[in-house]
């Protein structure tokens, strides 16, 4: 029987005894290991961290979404007589019915129209981006009600002056959420607050979340009626006229499977309808699947560089047992008198090796949880150390001291007891 | 396997050769060895160097198998016996005592006693107290958790008796257990040998020491890889008996 557990716990407790017996050649011998498995842990509870907020940010767009966003051509950006031209870019409200009309994986369009303008309640101000849009959009980006209600179909028919503000907008005018029934003046027009929405709005790498810090969200047809679609503002000097009927469509799919070949087929149908290139299509999905294929590949690079050093740490775990063996002749020779079987001194030394390359291991785990709790400590840099990585480098560990000590632990068992109760 | 008590013998060797070759030249180590060893007995077996004293040693240890003839230990033929079934052998049915101790050092003197018991699979507290029991029997009860560094070459010695008694062999077989000793140790030694050989222990015992060799019942002399002679009591000088 190769392995009896009497003897299994004591060749165990044997191991542990003789390598204590030289503390400071195991504690050597592991560290090889042990910086290995620190550092693979290290860099992958980083790199799980960095891509576990973009994946996150990228959820936040919906993984079933396709944002198509207004653009000003780059034509019009560097001509120099914009002082005097109006640009005429964007989306148009026809946009909308063709697409929801020709493409039949289209779930739902909601149309955004947005506006910069300063929002008034009392005393305080502040610099709003009022979106107009239509119930849907509070399906579409999902975001937790806070207070009141949101845009429902009944206010675009009636074209109300209702507006639903963000969190972040409410603390900054009134400092309190008993905000729902009180007006607030945006631009000339007086709106009932109606709701109030958590915001996410961050700019994450290039992609932008559909909302903001601080959103007005009202009607579309209610910002149609006292906006219109041209835009006049001053800016450095320069007067700045757009005419842009949509600023944003965000596009619903049935079916995740289907998002990018219904992007292909808007991509497809705004090219007909739009002479210059105004609009960029955008797929999160696409994003989300790329952001991962980047993961995979640092992934494959990591377990790289992590397989190197762990093997630079099994040739160190490999030369000392070797030494070991030499050293430790006679004992074998001994155990072999008294009537140990060659598999039996095998065992010896193999379990020698690996409680080495366990306690690596562990000493290994202990650096790689220290090193990002320090990083996300001094850097304030996210850091995810997540569970199948510890018992991976366990488990690549404790297979380094089986694959590098089997050698000497045969050598071992192969001397003749003769010789070696000879040896000096 | 041998059942105790089956035959009268411990050891019985027949027409044992041992050849070696070395390139064309062969060497004889053991040249036709016929001997019988009873149980109760208690062997020394004496010659030169170079004479096959070593060479039946590892063949009686089952350390090493005879190129012919055969070696029955307790009426069982081990003399074509593969590895594991000789470390076997040596585990249930031999007992080691060595010139140089042989004890191993990172254990204490318990485990060290234990250690046959160990790879007999035995469990903790019999192997415990199987330990202390020996461990009274040589006198060092009061030792158990010391080093074998930390003791003298006589207690190392007695330890090594110890553990070889600890499987309860069939024979002790012991290589010079006495030279790395000085004289009065070498004499508690041999009597400690001489009262397990009055319990009934068969003891066989190298050793080129006529001093010691006399206090064995019957003695064996080796020359050139032949039996030179067996004797039964040795007088009180040394080199008398030769005839």
């Amino acid at each position: 029987m190769f392995i009896h557990p009497v003897r299994f716990f004591r060749d165990i407790q044997l191991g542990i005894k003789n390598l204590m017996l030289h503390k400071l050649r195991s504690l050597l011998t592991m560290l090889g290991l042990v910086f290995g498995v620190g550092s693979v842990i290290a860099m992958l509870a980083v790199g799980e961290g960095a891509s576990a907020e973009a994946l996150n940010q990228i959820r936040k767009l919906g993984s079933r979404n396709i944002i198509v966003s207004a653009q000003k051509p780059s034509e019009e950006q560097s001509s120099a007589n914009t002082r005097i031209r109006i640009s005429i870019y964007g989306l148009l409200y026809d946009d909308v019915q063709r697409i929801a009309e020709t493409i039949p994986t289209v779930n739902r369009i909601v149309p955004v129209k947005s506006i910069q303008n300063t929002g008034r309640m009392g005393k305080r101000t502040l610099d709003m981006r009022i979106v107009g849009t239509n119930s849907a959009w509070f399906d579409l980006v999902d975001r937790p009600v806070i207070a009141g209600r949101v845009i429902s179909p009944r206010d675009e028919f009636d074209k109300s002056n209702v507006a639903v503000l963000t969190e972040h907008g409410t603390r900054r005018l009134m400092a309190t959420e008993s905000v729902v029934g009180e007006s607030i003046r945006i631009g000339a027009n007086y709106y009932e607050i109606i709701g109030v929405v958590r915001s996410e709005g961050a700019t994450e790498g290039s992609m932008q979340t559909p909302d903001q810090q601080t959103d007005a969200y009202i009607p579309l047809s209610t910002a149609r009626e006292h906006y219109g679609d041209l835009f006049s503002q001053m800016k450095s000097g320069t007067f700045i006229r757009e005419l842009v009927e949509l600023h944003q469509l965000i596009i619903e799919v049935d079916k995740e499977e289907n998002v990018e070949a219904t992007a292909e087929a808007v991509e497809r149908m705004l090219e007909i309808f739009h002479k210059k290139k105004d609009y960029n299509v955008s797929v999160p999905l696409a994003l989300l699947r790329q952001a991962e294929a980047t993961k995979r590949t640092f992934n494959i690079v990591l377990g790289s560089i992590a397989g190197i050093s762990l093997l630079v740490g099994g040739i160190g775990i490999m030369n000392i047992m070797l030494a070991s063996v030499t050293e430790r002749t006679r004992e074998i020779g001994i155990r072999r008198a008294i009537g140990a079987k060659q598999r039996q001194i095998v065992a010896q030394f193999l379990i020698e090796t690996v409680v080495l390359s366990f306690s690596g291991g562990l000493i290994g785990i202990g650096l790689g949880l220290l090193i990002p709790w320090i990083i996300t400590q001094v850097v304030k840099m996210p850091t995810v150390v997540s569970l199948y990585s510890l018992t991976l480098s366990l488990g690549i560990s404790v297979s380094v001291g089986i694959i590098f000590g089997i050698y000497p632990a045969m050598r071992a068992a192969r001397l003749d007891p003769i010789e070696a109760l000879r040896h000096e | 396997m041998p059942q105790s008590n089956s035959s009268q013998y411990a050891v019985r060797f027949e027409d044992i050769y041992k050849i070696y070759r070395m390139g064309t030249t062969e060497v004889r180590a053991l040249d036709g060895v016929s001997a019988n060893f009873s149980k109760g007995s208690f062997w020394a077996i004496m010659g030169p160097s170079g004479s096959g004293k070593s060479t039946m040693l590892n063949l009686l240890g089952c350390l090493d198998r005879p190129t012919s003839g055969k070696y029955f230990l307790d009426d069982q033929d081990v003399s074509t016996l593969n590895d594991d079934d000789l470390s076997d052998i040596r585990l249930k049915y031999l007992g080691f005592i060595f010139q140089s101790f042989n004890l191993i050092p990172q254990l204490t003197v318990e485990e060290n006693i234990a250690l046959p018991l160990y790879y007999l699979g035995w469990p903790n507290q019999q192997r415990e107290a199987r330990a202390r029991e020996l461990a009274a029997l040589v006198g060092l009860e009061d030792r158990l958790r010391h080093r074998p560094a930390e003791l003298s070459g006589g207690q190392q010695q007695r330890v090594a008796i110890a553990r070889a008694l600890s499987n309860d062999p069939v024979f002790l077989l012991a290589d010079e257990p006495t030279g790395n000793l000085d004289t009065a140790t070498s004499i508690e030694i041999i009597e400690l040998l001489k009262k397990l050989n009055h319990e009934g222990k068969t003891i066989i015992m190298v050793t080129h020491e006529p001093d010691i060799a006399r206090h064995a019942t019957s003695q064996l002399f080796m020359r050139d890889g032949k039996i030179q002679k067996i004797t039964h009591g040795l007088p009180d000088t040394p080199g008398a008996t030769s005839a």
